[in-house]
């Protein structure tokens, strides 16, 4: 029995991945089912707040409902802001697998704009609700819908600061090893938030409105 | 799919991770039909039964989550060996048990508590 012997294929291996690793494209030790596992537990923050707002959603407490304060027509048009910038940034992941340095940041900067247009008609949106009297303070029902869309806006916020990051990084490093993975977690982290807006607009607003 | 020089060296299994133009582009025009339907049956006030609107709207948001979860997230049986596909499903089931536990309980506690007017008024009357 041989039993200190390593296998040619453990050699073969061992040495591709030590000695080609900035060309090969190797499989990321790890890292993006890490970020993956992360965000699975982000999953469970926000499916906790979902059953929050489907046990008080309906307790007004005297104030105002769905029906009198959520503007349909503005959801539509930040629910696309967010499938736009899905779309976008998986062309500057497709241009980045084609090594194109510039094509990577364009697109990365247009889902930027995108995000933050989004960003932008949430604070509007809070504003008008804070101006009318609609606080946190109001009711169990405004309480669990600031908790929640408020969370999910966090979450587009960070990814926003993030994407500005991975701008610069782009910038000073190019397109290497360490950015690739980078803009992979980042893309996973930014189509989550996309999946999440799908259940809010659904529940909170859509099915807000018409119950 | 990808034209550079990763697929010289096999690792073939890797390129299925990050999509292909055609494949975002799929997933994005079953987005927009699966967002624009929801909108407008509720915006345009096109059918009747409410309970009916909710049904679709609770429907096509799932379908569209799948939608996303393939497409845009590349989740596969395949990828990472199996596990991105383990963890997601287990983080669905955790979701399904806590959003229907929550709702179920809640809802069954409600219908101990505080009895409304009319009920109090019913049983004063009782004989």
């Amino acid at each position: 029995m041989m039993t200190t012997q390593t296998s040619p294929e453990a050699i073969d291996f061992y040495v591709r991945e030590t000695h080609h690793d900035g060309e090969e494209h190797h499989h990321e030790p790890g890292t993006l089912l890490g970020f993956w596992i992360y965000l699975m537990s982000d999953c469970l923050i926000f499916g906790t707040l979902f059953a929050t707002y489907a046990v008080l959603g309906r307790n007004f407490a005297a104030g105002p409902s769905p029906a009198d304060l959520f503007e349909i027509d503005m959801i539509l048009v930040s629910t696309f802001m967010l499938l736009f910038s899905s779309i976008t940034y998986g062309f500057s992941v497709l241009r980045m697998h084609k090594g194109d340095l510039r094509g990577t940041q364009l697109w990365l900067i247009v889902t930027g704009l995108f995000g933050l247009a989004f960003l932008g008609l949430e604070i509007k949106e809070f504003t008008h609700l804070w101006h009318v009297g609609a606080t946190p303070m109001a009711s169990a029902f405004l309480s669990s819908f600031y908790t929640l869309v408020g969370t999910h806006g966090l979450h587009v916020t960070a990814g926003c600061i993030w994407l500005f990051v991975l701008l610069a990084q782009l910038q000073i490093h190019g397109i290497t090893r360490e950015n690739k993975r980078r803009v992979m977690c980042l893309s996973m982290f930014w189509h989550f938030l996309d999946l999440i807006w799908i259940g809010v607009f659904s529940f909170v607003y859509l099915a807000g409105v018409t119950v | 799919m990808s034209t550079s020089s990763n697929t010289t060296h096999g690792h073939d299994h890797h390129d299925e991770s990050h999509g292909s133009f055609k494949s975002y582009m799929i997933g994005f025009v079953l987005s927009v039909v699966l967002t624009v339907i929801p909108f407008w049956l509720v915006m345009g006030d096109v059918l009747d039964s409410k309970a009916m609107v909710l049904a679709i709207v609770f429907g096509l948001g799932a379908i569209q989550m799948l939608v996303h979860i393939y497409y845009f997230l590349h989740v596969t049986s395949k990828a990472e060996e199996g596990w991105l596909a383990m963890s997601t499903i287990f983080t669905i089931l955790l979701v399904v048990i806590v959003m229907a536990g929550s709702i179920w309980v809640m809802f069954h506690l409600k219908e101990n508590m505080m009895p409304s007017h009319d009920q109090i008024e019913a049983v004063r009357q009782l004989p």
